[in-house]
């Protein structure tokens, strides 16, 4: 209902490209980086020596979708 | 206005996270021991002898807080890239309002980055899928990914040309359409995989796959739904300059 009385107001202004650059050049690198630790770090290809990482995400590993052994 | 927003995010993010949490613990971790149980059972079989695995990480704390930092990692990751998409649609989504485009673009993140890739390659309970095989399947699954998120984009856009012309309603079809075709052509064209060992229990399988699926729904949904009804609340509380007093009237 509010939607609909909202109408009349003034529509959002888009942020430019410009401003919004490289704030999704940074937290899509730190959230693929996190992502990839979660996901596939110490299976199909490893940064850190050793199976801790994926044996501590194991779980959630399996359960968010990833292949994980 | 982008920092707004990203904080925003992680926030959703994190809320997401731990409704995720608390479902993956109550729901999935009975079939993750299930599964479990029944790749010792091989392993006995096969040895003949009673042996465990020498564990890393205890059981206890892989389902209770590897299982948490899990998913709140991956949750707080996505909240962050998803309040940059929300970022980059504000303003250009036309008269949606800021609740119905948060919840569109929520629905439309987890189709392209979850349901599609989990039609072609669902998740799989432990001792499913062959240890040679992991960065092959690994690989298919990203690119399977960035496939169905190429599609997304791609229907959007279509729909957006067709918007004008065909109204919304049908350039939303065309747009879905056009989705559809595009990552059925995908999952034709790319491999399959049976990892699945024989005698494997066919309803531990589908029930560890329902929850994985609805894990990605609690996520996506409450990750839309938070974030939509934050972002209008900042709205009310602060009106885009210039605009009539209506939404101070409203409260």
């Amino acid at each position: 209902m509010s939607d609909i009385a909202m109408a009349p107001e003034a529509l959002p202004q888009p942020i430019p490209l410009r401003e919004l650059l490289p704030w999704l050049l940074l937290a899509t690198l730190l959230a693929l980086i996190a992502i990839y630790f979660v996901g596939a770090e110490q299976g199909a290809t490893s940064l850190i020596s050793g199976t801790w990482v994926h044996e501590f995400v194991h779980d959630g590993r399996h359960m968010l979708g990833f292949p994980c052994h | 206005m982008a920092r707004t927003f990203l904080v925003r995010g992680l926030v959703c993010g994190l809320i997401a996270g731990i409704l995720v949490f608390l479902v993956a613990r109550i729901y999935g971790e009975p079939n993750v021991d299930g599964a479990i149980g029944f790749e010792e059972q091989l392993a006995h079989l096969a040895s003949g002898a009673h042996e465990h695995e020498e564990e890393i990480v205890s059981r206890d704390v892989q389902a209770s807080w590897g299982l948490f930092v899990g998913v709140m990692v991956y949750a707080t990751a996505l909240g962050g890239l998803f309040s940059l998409l929300y970022a980059y649609a504000w303003g250009r989504m036309g008269r949606l309002g800021a609740r119905m485009s948060a919840a569109l673009l929520a629905a439309a993140a987890f189709v392209a980055v979850y349901v599609v890739p989990f039609a072609k390659y669902p998740a799989n309970p432990p001792s499913v899928g062959n240890p040679d095989t992991i960065g092959f399947r690994t690989a298919l699954y990203f690119g399977m990914i960035v496939i169905s998120i190429v599609a997304m984009v791609a229907a959007v856009n279509l729909s957006r040309a067709l918007l004008r012309r065909w109204g919304a309603w049908n350039a939303a079809i065309a747009g879905g359409a056009a989705f559809l075709v595009l990552v059925a052509i995908a999952c034709y064209l790319m491999p399959t995989i049976n990892e699945v060992p024989d005698g494997f229990p066919a309803t531990l399988l589908w029930q560890f796959r329902t929850v994985a699926f609805a894990l990605q729904l609690v996520l996506w949904t409450s990750l839309g739904l938070s974030f939509g009804w934050l972002t209008e609340r900042s709205m009310a509380a602060h009106p885009a300059p210039g605009s009539p007093a209506l939404s101070a009237a409203r409260r």
